[in-house]
């Protein structure tokens, strides 16, 4: 099963912190709101987005696949 | 061969990233994570801040697991009260032993608690802390509208316990040596604007105090002052600060003055000259809140640091180290690399949202400056130790507050 990110926008806070860890998948928009740019990143990503779910102070953001 | 066994002596963030941590460094022999409490590993932030506001479930805070950790065994509600670091063994509180191969040490740190007369010190008298999931669940039942909730200690946890009672429509009065909240970590200037938020919503500060009693027998009544004022309460919480869990870790010469000191490898420092070694001990590692680890991204020293992202860095850090350990292989290079981090904490009060990298509090008596925006409003504050800067806080103004991450640590130079 491919990688695919989920994040709970009902959750999210806007915190920002996923983009320092998987900034090709993670993107703060001119206002500072969250943007999920690519919802089944490459395999090649699964370490970065892992990393990103990890520090998601308020843990918004799940990883399927 | 058995397989080899990991025992992680605790079961909060910490002990969940480093048992992670080992099945990425490829790790595949057994995990046993203990926990004193009986909830599988959960945020505890939120604790004092919306989770305390909405209502604590478990479900609400629970942390999400890799699906490389759905094999551990995890023992909730089982305490460690021992160690023999030389038989490699741990003491459980039901008396019996589990030996290990290597161990982490994850135990984290307890809420601290005044010691002065009056009622004893448990939720039920009305005395609260703000550690666990049953802590705050049972401090948000009393915060009901009107009771009268008396916050003792100024901290960031002290102050998010304040905002989130008036929230709930609770009166709040805060009780604290210092001179202004949240002195310590973020210097006068921050300090004073924020006393003046928090004043300007209804709480009522008594500062450079301390509490000489809480009034009342069975139950609380008040928080009697240094002076001899005594403020009215139905419900106190005592947001202290907080005292290491070592006790488990005495008797082996470790530096356990602060926490444990460990080396850059997260492995604790035998320092004693009786014990049969002196130096890192391989095959334990310390984590989170209880490791005093050296951090050259700012200077030479080991530091203790409680914020939030030190659990999953440690984790990912000690996680490694022990499989290399463990597989006996590459070991000297993993020890060996070099090994920093920033840390990174928040803080929610009301509908201000602050943000910090780095450690504010190494800066220099007059090291804080506003480097964007207003104090009065949305702002970045810069704390330079000399010619570095060690940290910044933003009030709001977070992709301002974030552009200057990688700025933080020894070296970069103090913003223009």
């Amino acid at each position: 099963m491919s990688l695919k990110v989920v994040v709970d926008m009902d959750v999210c806070q806007d915190h920002g912190q996923c983009v320092f860890s998987a900034p090709d998948v993670f993107q703060l928009d001119g206002e500072g709101h969250l943007v999920l740019l690519v919802e089944e990143p490459d395999e090649s990503l699964r370490s970065a987005c892992e990393d990103a779910a990890d520090v998601c102070p308020v843990q918004a953001i799940t990883i399927e696949g | 061969m058995a397989a080899a066994r990991v025992v992680v002596a605790g079961a909060g963030m910490a002990g969940l990233r480093t048992a992670e941590a080992l099945r990425a460094g490829g790790f595949a022999g057994e995990v046993v994570v203990l926990g004193d409490e009986p909830w599988a590993p959960y945020n505890r932030p939120p604790l004092s801040k919306e989770a305390l506001k909405g209502g604590v479930e478990h479900a609400g805070v629970a942390f999400r697991q890799r699906a490389s950790v759905a094999d551990v065994d995890w023992r909730l509600g089982t305490a460690v009260t021992g160690v023999d670091l030389h038989g490699r063994s741990v003491t459980l509180a039901d008396g019996s032993a589990l030996d290990y191969d290597a161990l982490v040490a994850a135990t984290g740190v307890s809420a601290r608690r005044l010691h002065v007369d009056g009622p004893p010190p448990e939720a039920r008298a009305g005395r609260h802390v703000v550690r666990t999931l049953d802590d705050a669940r049972a401090l948000r039942a009393e915060l009901v509208p009107g009771a009268r909730l008396v916050v003792v200690g100024a901290g960031f946890i002290g102050c998010e316990v304040a905002a989130t009672a008036r929230l709930l429509g609770c009166e709040v009065d805060c009780v604290a040596v210092d001179s202004h909240p949240m002195v310590r970590p973020l210097g006068i200037e921050l300090a004073t604007e924020l006393q003046r938020r928090h004043e300007a919503q209804g709480v009522r500060f008594h500062l450079g105090t301390g509490v000489r009693a809480f009034a009342g027998e069975e139950r609380v009544r008040g928080v009697v002052l240094s002076d001899g004022t005594e403020l009215a309460a139905d419900v106190v919480v005592e947001a202290l600060g907080s005292r290491p869990a070592t006790d488990w870790l005495e008797g082996h010469g470790l530096d356990l003055a602060d926490g444990v000191l460990t080396d850059s490898a997260l492995r604790p420092v035998v320092l004693d000259a009786a014990a049969d070694r002196v130096g890192p001990l391989d095959g334990v590692a310390v984590v989170g809140d209880l490791a005093r680890f050296p951090n050259h991204r700012f200077d030479d020293a080991a530091w203790r640091v409680e914020h939030w992202n030190i659990p999953t860095e440690t984790g990912r850090r000690a996680g490694a180290v022990l499989a290399a350990h463990l597989a006996g292989e590459g070991y000297e290079a993993v020890v060996g690399a070099d090994w920093t981090v920033l840390p990174a904490f928040w803080s929610d009060q009301y509908d201000l949202r602050l943000q910090s990298y780095g450690m504010p509090s190494l800066a220099d008596p007059d090291g804080a400056r506003v480097l964007e925006g207003d104090l009065a409003g949305e702002c970045v504050v810069g704390y330079s130790r000399g010619d570095d800067l060690v940290g910044v806080v933003g009030i709001g103004m977070l992709r301002e507050v974030n552009a200057y991450r990688d700025r933080v640590g020894r070296g970069a130079g103090v913003p223009a």
